[in-house]
């Protein structure tokens, strides 16, 4: 394993943590988005690029978006 | 206490055993980065020169194991079923009491610049969208992340504009049509290579030269339906999930 490929596999576990610790979910889907960046960076070092492009759009902007939406509809008070 | 003192020996003794466990595990795996699979190997060494596609990955994906990428098409094509089938039209009072149904949340104003920001993201990521999707069988990427990429730019929508725009910007009824003739357009493909050579989804365009665009046979023209699909799909699910931002109660 290279030491790109090393790092990148323990910016998986810290941004995993990260997101597993974080309480407050607006925080956490901060997190969560470079979580994905991490793991995206992950795929791309090892030789998966197709992987990650999809991870990219899916891991960093539909996914948090969706739960965002879950967040507002779930926690704004009716005005 | 001593009920206490017990849990705590349980977890412990659960722990230690569990820890163990995996600790066999790991032991036991192969090598990282070791691979034993003679259908991998062979498939990276033959598809090129019998498919003419340089980005294996999309060959398996739309060729090989075409059929096994139609089935999935059909899950993505189900769920966003689903979730429009979850989020159907119900009125809230708001509206009941004829009220505007498209009204946002008063969310903070945003500046003209994050505003128009939404937009602008709007063309460059269609374009780069388009170009992975073109590319699929000679770069990374293909339908699928082409389309990701797509929807992900009509996301960003949302962040300067609220669901009015994203709404105006693609009208329903053209979303869900493209979305089926991108669905419908990958099983007709493999029907009419059916037609011609008698198996479904077989490859039975000219393969082209290998690095042209218009090469590796059906490759891109499934690409292309899967890239419609997907975008369109997405395009629906995102709608209909901010739609639920909107407001449902009538402000005084």
């Amino acid at each position: 394993m290279t030491l790109a490929g090393a790092l990148a596999l323990l910016a998986i576990a810290v941004c995993g943590t990260g997101v597993a610790l974080t309480r407050d979910p607006l925080r956490q889907l901060v997190v969560f988005g470079a979580f994905g960046i991490a793991l995206t960076l992950a795929f791309f070092i090892f030789r998966a690029p197709d992987v990650a492009l999809s991870e990219l759009a899916v891991g960093t902007v539909l996914v948090p978006l969706v739960t965002l939406v879950a967040i507002v509809k779930t926690t704004r008070k009716q005005g | 206490m001593k009920h206490g003192a017990a849990r705590w020996i349980v977890t412990i003794a659960a722990a230690l055993a569990a820890g163990a466990f995996m600790l066999y595990g790991v032991a036991g795996l192969a090598p990282f980065g070791s691979y034993h699979g003679a259908y991998g190997d062979l498939i990276v060494r033959v598809a090129v020169a019998q498919r003419h596609a340089l980005n294996v990955a999309t060959a398996i994906n739309f060729d090989y194991r075409g059929f096994d990428t139609l089935i999935e098409e059909f899950i993505l094509f189900t769920a966003v079923a689903g979730v429009t089938l979850l989020f159907r039209e119900q009125l809230g009072p708001h509206e009941r009491h004829g009220g505007d149904p498209d009204v946002d949340y008063e969310l903070a104003p945003e500046s003209d610049g994050i505003g128009w920001m939404g937009f602008a993201f709007v063309p460059l990521g269609a374009l780069f969208a388009i170009y992975i999707a073109i590319h699929g069988h000679l770069t990374p990427g293909g339908g699928f992340q082409a389309g990701a990429i797509a929807a992900s730019a009509y996301a960003l929508v949302y962040f300067g504009q609220h669901y009015r725009a994203m709404k105006a910007l693609v009208p329903h009824a053209f979303a869900d049509a493209l979305e089926s003739i991108g669905g419908g357009g990958y099983g007709l493909i493999g029907v009419a290579a059916a037609l011609v050579s008698g198996v479904f989804l077989t490859n039975v365009l000219p393969l082209g030269k290998t690095g042209d665009i218009l090469s590796a046979g059906t490759i891109p023209a499934i690409n292309a339906c899967v890239f419609v699909e997907v975008t369109f799909g997405f395009v629906t699910c995102l709608e209909l999930f901010v739609k639920q931002t909107r407001k449902t109660e009538k402000s005084e």
